[in-house]
């Protein structure tokens, strides 16, 4: 173990709801820029949609409503022009060491880490998902002083539990990953930068020329549920509704599949260029979420009642197809609005 | 969604660690957010989610109080993890987890072994031989 440092950075957390959005927000912050969190979504070209029927977790297909993590965090910098320094490190002590060393140099360290054994974590949130940013601020005895975005306060982990979650095992490993701001820009060009995110966001919707993706994929999955209760069974056909839920509403979506949040981003986006059509389209996606909700109502229902068969597969599946048009129609309009 | 009607059912998910925003309009059209305590739908499904889980402990746990599994069979299940991942944990190739799934092959692990295995589902060696002592039942 390190000698023991007693630093504490002047770093302001802020709560999300999406982990990745929310580190790169207060990161950014700490840096005398706030971009807020749907700000740093809609720029990353955060939503999405795909459903991988021969990728399954725990034995269900994979429904997502997000693209793969870090994703989000490559586009942002990308397009804000701002470079954060990347390590991984085969050594978990000289992980640590290597944080200790950034905080004393005074830069608040972002950083993967697996939520199964995050100590502060709610259990019924505890699986092994090893995808989770947090921000590490600094230390004070054996205690590291913790940004996780998606709590409402400030957290500490001891060295033992942080080397443990930076060292997770599985999918996603972390691998001591850990990432900082490096190069911040004088000036930033915030329009381009939004216009990039939109445009990128309607192209994944629009125009991936295969049936998982974008709206087609809502389409694909629509005919799934649809053959769920005969194909699977009751109880199993709950189980695969029920997760399509699961991913829509978990944590760091804000609702809805991420679709409340990326209204709020283009009702800010509006503003910023200037353009009274965005806050119009910022409207009718919290409409196209709150069928997102209804269709979580109707999921709700069916895994309930799980044991019987249930015949609000049909509406399900009905209300899937409703919301791809509704969506092909946004997204084109959203495209034409940036021209 | 309007702000006021973000939903506030709380099941106890998150365990009063910390409510989660919601992305919602308020009365003047403005984008905001307001911290939920949980959403019935959402609670069911997740629910749902650990029955199933729950249910399998139970399961394993059943056939190994019956002899046919050995206990790293209810720890992994316990642990919502897979014989891959525990392999990936103890540094080892998965058939010889698999391997260590079988009562007979697993009364014959060395200390060191067992010990290794107790690290990785955070338990005592002793609870890790002997099922019934592990204390925190869910």
């Amino acid at each position: 173990m390190t000698n023991s440092i007693n630093i504490e950075l002047n770093f302001q957390h802020k709560q999300s709801a999406h982990c990745e959005n929310g580190v790169v927000s207060n990161l950014l912050r700490y840096y005398g820029i706030e971009l807020s969190e749907p700000m740093v979504f809609g720029i990353g070209s955060g939503l999405f949609f795909s459903h991988m029927p021969f990728l399954k977790v725990g034995g269900i297909p994979v429904t997502s409503f997000r693209p793969l993590p870090g994703i989000i965090f490559k586009r942002i910098s990308k397009r804000l022009g701002i470079k954060f320094e990347k390590h991984k490190y085969s050594k978990p002590l000289k992980a640590m060491d290597a944080l200790d060393t950034n905080l004393r140099n005074g830069i608040p360290t972002g950083m993967l880490v697996g939520v199964y054994h995050l100590t502060y974590f709610p259990d019924p949130y505890r699986f092994h998902f090893n995808a989770h940013n947090i921000v590490v601020y600094g230390k004070k005895d054996n205690n590291y002083l913790i940004s996780d975005p998606i709590m409402e306060d400030y957290k500490t982990l001891t060295y033992d539990e942080l080397l443990k979650v930076r060292y997770a095992k599985g999918t996603f490993a972390p691998k001591g990953h850990m990432y900082w701001a490096k190069n911040i820009p004088e000036n930033i060009d915030l329009e381009s930068a939004i216009i990039k995110g939109i445009k990128h966001t309607c192209k994944d919707m629009l125009t991936i020329p295969i049936p998982m993706f974008g709206v087609k994929g809502i389409r694909f999955l629509s005919k799934k549920v649809r053959s769920y209760p005969k194909k699977l069974g009751a109880k199993r056909a709950a189980s695969y509704t029920g997760q399509i839920v699961r991913a829509q509403e978990e944590i760091g979506t804000g609702g809805a599949g991420f679709r409340y949040m990326y209204g709020a981003f283009l009702q800010e986006a509006s503003t910023i260029l200037k353009n009274d059509n965005l806050k119009k389209l910022s409207y009718e996606l919290s409409e196209i979420g709150d069928l997102w909700r209804e269709f979580a109502v109707i999921t709700g229902r069916i895994v309930k009642n799980r044991n019987k068969a249930d015949e609000s597969y049909n509406k399900a599946a009905d209300l899937l197809l409703v919301i791809a048009d509704r969506e092909e129609e946004f997204f084109k309009k959203l495209k034409d609005s940036i021209k | 969604m309007k702000t006021t009607d973000v939903p506030q059912d709380d099941a106890n998910m998150m365990q009063g660690v910390f409510r989660e925003p919601v992305y919602s309009l308020d009365k003047d059209g403005n984008y905001t957010t307001v911290r939920s305590v949980g959403w019935d739908p959402k609670n069911a499904v997740m629910q749902e989610a650990w029955d199933n889980v729950n249910e399998k402990i139970e399961h394993t746990r059943q056939d190994v109080l019956a002899g046919k599994l050995s206990p790293i069979a209810y720890y992994i299940e316990k642990n919502i993890m897979d014989t891959g991942l525990v392999a990936k944990y103890m540094g080892i190739w998965k058939w010889r987890v698999k391997k260590h799934l079988k009562p007979h092959n697993f009364a014959k692990l060395n200390n060191e072994i067992l010990e290794k295995y107790a690290k990785v589902f955070s338990i005592s060696k002793e609870e890790l031989i002997d099922i019934d002592k592990q204390n925190d039942h869910q």
